[in-house]
């Protein structure tokens, strides 16, 4: 799925990264749980996540992920934004649940990493 | 080539720049990005754990030919029960660290996963060496 379609379909907002067009993903995962993320073998997907501070870039930088989705108006700040373009991080925030991003993109053909 | 890295406890903004570094030079090194991801995810657990659940450790990651080998020493408190922490679901997390996204006992296994060879010594009262070495 392209970036901008994720961005269009869960009313998001672009807060860090560049090249938003080579940056399509393939699956998505939801979690909070970076361990959990640290065990996922896929590339190229979307995380969505309520959790918003420094490790959650850290996680995703280590784990290959491209692109993060922060949930329900969760707000990365700067320090996250700045770690973000360093790494070459998509950062996106959008105003719905984690549920309701992931149902939407869910529905319009993103599967899921399990 | 040599790295070393001071890890300070309970720095958890400063947590991953070990792997971060090291991740850096293996990509300039072309090394496969499958096996970088193997090897920066053990590195960054162990980290991790050292912020999380030490009193602050060293990190010293060796480079040779095709291989890396890291070791990871802190200065206590040590783990009781080895056995028992390589298990999954086993954490002596706090709540401030579960609150971050950690400390779900996933840890050492994960390392483990990702990790061609591993090992982990501790004795309880004065620290804890995680080594583990992956080719590429």
């Amino acid at each position: 799925m392209k970036l901008s379609e994720i961005i269009s379909l869960t009313n998001a907002r672009l807060v860090a990264g560049k090249n938003v067009e080579s940056n399509d993903v393939t699956k998505a995962f939801s979690s909070d749980l970076m361990s959990d993320v640290l065990t996922l073998d896929e590339e190229h997907i979307l995380l969505i996540t309520g959790l918003a501070n420094v490790q959650l870039i850290r996680t995703a930088e280590m784990a290959d992920i491209e692109v993060v989705l922060l949930s329900r108006n969760k707000r990365a700040s700067q320090e996250m934004i700045d770690l973000a373009n360093e790494v070459g991080l998509v950062l996106l925030e959008t105003p719905y649940s984690i549920f309701r991003a992931s149902g939407i993109l869910y529905s319009n053909g993103l599967p899921p990493v399990y | 080539m040599k790295m070393e890295f001071d890890i300070a406890s309970g720095d958890f903004k400063k947590a991953g720049r070990a792997s971060s570094q090291i991740k850096k030079v293996l990509k300039q090194l072309q090394v496969d990005p499958k096996i970088i991801k193997r090897i920066v995810v053990a590195i960054y657990e162990a980290e991790v754990n050292i912020v999380a659940h030490s009193f602050g450790g060293k990190l010293t990651a060796l480079i040779n030919g095709n291989s890396i080998e890291v070791t990871l020493t802190d200065c206590g408190p040590g783990i009781k029960d080895v056995e028992q922490a390589m298990q999954e679901g086993f954490s002596t997390a706090s709540k401030e660290v579960r609150d971050m996204g950690f400390g779900a006992g996933m840890g050492l296994p994960n390392i483990r996963k990702n990790t061609d060879e591993m090992n982990v010594t501790s004795e309880w009262g004065v620290g804890t060496t995680v080594w583990f070495r992956n080719q590429f």
